[in-house]
């Protein structure tokens, strides 16, 4: 027996090299980034020859995991909640190809919205595609839901989603790991050569057989021993406990017994005779889900006329935000110790950009090239310059979604609004930037677009950028005139000269694109350090 | 046994890699442990945090209850303030350097942060960053402070020190003994209140 000591993420990662996989597709995203990091850095997954290096976004990620799989191997894919919408295409779409090799997708939500714009609860896609979910509640179970989600997959011939959230995905716990990894699958295509031709008339067949095994995708999630009832004597209230929120109902009874019947539920679709006898001997039920109510609304019913339910929908649980154990607490009436209420003169300390940031130079010289212009123009993106948004900046007035900034900017820009200009990240914009920029081109919209080339994805810890060393080429590709692709150096003694560049792009009535390219100093310094112990290690 | 703690900082001032420690000694002890962290956006000069949670039986959490924190370790006075409603009021202790470290521009005036420490029933307040410069390591405040705490910690230090040089064996003797004079000294501090 092996005991490792891993975060959430990690132990996802070693139980995937250790169930066979073959390769883990992804793009980078809070608290998702260290799956994918965990297995680019493994000896073991190299040795096995696991493919691992970034893509260029969650849909394209998801679509090559997607064909791996079809060519009989066993494949991960790996996204933030966020990532789930852009993979959305694919997601839907392979709940009725089905799959061929094992396809297991991980889905890393962020309630409270830690490094997030949304708190969306990724479990609603695997209920609407009508795949199993597994919601592991702790590194334990996580490690070993990757090989029986692997098992599942194959078993059903469909993707199957590991749901987790960033208290399980960063937090770290002792973990016994399985020694004996399997071998990987050997290259074998479809037994049904229509399987992935969804033409209406296969793809009504398909989808038949994915309604066709919904039951016994129930009676998976009853048999298999993840999903658990703990009979009490106090039927008054049920208490159905969903994924890391069985945690926390359980810290509120370190000391004593929870009197009520509990229902654990870590496995979706929902375990319908569990969930029947919960309902029908207890007098109310109180639903506790790590996200939004999915659950609790299903049982209520749009016209919540039978026994009472509470949760997140009736104010008994806040409706936003993560779980703790003192909300558990309090739903069941319970005392909660208090701590010490924190001093009035504490104050918010945000994130910011670091010291010597060379987007901070660029937003020094964008807000004095634009000081003349009235405010609200600057659409920007996701990412570090993200931050832009906070003083002493100031200087964007949007950031929605990955690559908005540039369609934004147009579609600002058609309204009339003009000039506008959008600030988007390299890597940020071989994401979901290209295609917008095509738009602007084919439209010929007077829109300046910064793409801020720091050779990394920065806000995620460094991963490798798609974009480094082609943005010029990727721009001129798409049509953008050679003359009006500038590159810029971000430092202070260039400010003045940058103003200009800018000033003159946003003087030009066509699409312009500005590059200003320095590196990121947290990549630098890591880049330097790491070439330094090499240096040692050859000495 | 159980021990709830939490670190705390600003990203870069190395809370998260004590916390690695204090973890690296109670897996070795064979310990339960759960450690959850802040990564992500809130790393770049914001506020960061660890919830380590320490014990003999299985931790269901991974986050410490409101009011059960047996120690807040922090390096920054400002942010220990900011955990104390997961505070044990009664019996917790707060550990901290009570130098600020000022990123913002409505910082509070430093006496009255102090102040507000000093008011809790149990806290050691002291120049970690002093005692880390004279040992020739000012990086080494987070070394200090840990070993401070370390009297409340129910680890005996040699479990920390051996912690040190498992996680900074690889960057070479001269590093793990920098970090264990940090943590020896900071000790001293605690063991003469």
């Amino acid at each position: 027996m092996e005991k490792l000591l891993l975060l959430g993420d990690e132990a996802i990662a070693q139980a995937a090299i250790d169930a066979g996989l073959s390769g883990i597709f992804g793009y980078p995203g809070t608290p998702s980034t260290e799956i994918p990091e965990y297995i680019q850095a493994s000896k073991e997954a190299k040795e096995k020859g696991i493919r691992s290096n970034w893509a260029c976004n969650e849909k394209t990620a998801m679509e090559a995991a997607l064909g791996m799989s079809y060519a009989g191997k066993r494949a991960m894919f790996t996204c933030k909640h966020v990532g789930m919408n852009v993979a959305a295409d694919p997601f839907m779409n392979s709940a009725i190809t089905g799959v061929n090799g094992g396809l297991v997708y991980i889905a890393a939500d962020d309630p409270s919205m830690h490094s997030s714009q949304n708190e969306q609860d990724s479990r609603f896609f695997g209920d609407w595609a009508m795949i199993p979910i597994l919601e592991p509640s702790n590194q334990q179970e996580a490690y070993d839901m990757v090989h029986y989600a692997f098992e599942l997959s194959e078993q059903f011939k469909l993707p199957v989603m590991i749901r987790i959230t960033t208290r399980l995905a960063h937090s770290r716990s002792g973990v016994v790991i399985r020694r004996n990894a399997k071998e990987q699958n050997k290259v074998k295509l479809p037994e049904n050569p229509k399987q992935y031709i969804l033409l209406p008339v296969n793809a009504r067949r398909q989808y038949n057989e994915l309604l066709a095994k919904q039951e016994d995708m129930i009676k998976a999630s009853t048999q298999k021993g993840f999903n658990q009832y703990f009979d009490a004597p106090d039927k008054k209230i049920g208490i159905l406990a969903c994924g890391l929120a069985y945690n926390y109902l359980m810290e509120n009874f370190t000391q004593t017994k929870c009197q009520h019947p509990i229902l654990k539920v870590v496995q979706y679709p929902m375990p319908k005779d569990m969930l029947k006898k919960l309902y029908e001997e207890c007098d109310s039920i109180l639903v506790l889900e790590e996200g939004q109510p999915l659950f609790e609304q299903q049982l209520q019913g749009i016209l919540n006329k039978g026994k009472k339910v509470m949760g997140r929908l009736d104010g008994t649980i806040p409706r936003a935000g993560e779980l703790s154990p003192a909300k558990v607490g309090k739903a069941l009436g319970l005392q909660v110790s208090e701590g010490l209420p924190i001093p009035s003169l504490v104050a918010p300390r945000p994130p910011k950009l670091c010291e010597g940031c060379p987007h901070a130079d660029t937003y020094r010289a964008l807000n004095e090239a634009v000081a003349d212009y009235s405010k609200g123009r600057i659409f920007s993106d996701i990412g570090c310059y993200t931050l832009g948004a906070l003083p002493p900046y100031n200087a964007i007035n949007t950031t929605v979604d990955m690559g908005a900034s540039i369609t934004m900017a147009k579609g600002a820009a058609e309204a009339g609004y003009q000039p506008t200009i959008a600030v988007i990240g390299d890597s940020t914009f071989t994401h979901s930037g290209m295609t917008g920029l095509l738009d602007c081109v084919v439209d010929n919209i007077p829109v300046t677009i910064i793409i801020l080339d720091n050779s990394i994805t920065a806000m995620t810890g460094s991963q490798k950028s798609s974009a480094t060393g082609r943005i010029e080429s990727i721009c001129e590709g798409i049509g953008v005139e050679k003359e009006h692709i500038r590159v810029i150096t971000p430092l202070k003694k260039f400010h003045e000269e940058n103003v200009k560049v800018i000033q003159e792009e946003i003087a030009y009535q066509g699409v312009s694109v500005i590059i200003p390219r320095r590196e990121c100093l947290v990549w630098l310094n890591k880049k330097r350090k790491e070439e330094r112990q090499k240096q040692k290690k050859q000495e | 046994m159980k021990i709830d703690i939490i670190l705390c900082g600003v990203g870069g001032m190395g809370a998260l890699s004590s916390a690695a420690i204090i973890s690296q000694a109670a897996l070795e002890m064979g310990m339960y442990m759960k450690q959850a962290e802040t990564h992500g956006m809130a790393q770049r000069g914001g506020d960061v945090q660890s919830h380590l949670r320490l014990s003999d039986k299985e931790i269901a959490s991974d986050l410490i209850p409101d009011g059960q924190c047996d120690i807040i370790i922090s390096v920054e006075p400002m942010e220990a303030l900011r955990y104390l409603p997961f505070l044990n009021k009664e019996e917790g202790w707060v550990i901290t350097n009570e130098n600020p470290f000022i990123n913002i521009p409505n910082y509070p005036e430093k006496e009255e942060v102090l102040a507000e420490v000093r008011k809790v029933k149990n806290s050691i307040v002291f120049n970690a960053d002093k005692i880390a410069l004279d040992l020739g390591n000012p990086k080494g405040t987070n070394m200090v402070v840990l070993g401070a705490a370390s009297k409340y910690l129910k680890i005996d230090i040699e479990k920390l020190e051996n912690a040190i040089r498992s996680i900074f064996g690889k960057k070479g003797e001269e590093v793990v003994m920098a970090n264990i004079n940090a943590l020896r000294a900071g000790r001293e501090v605690a063991d003469k209140i």
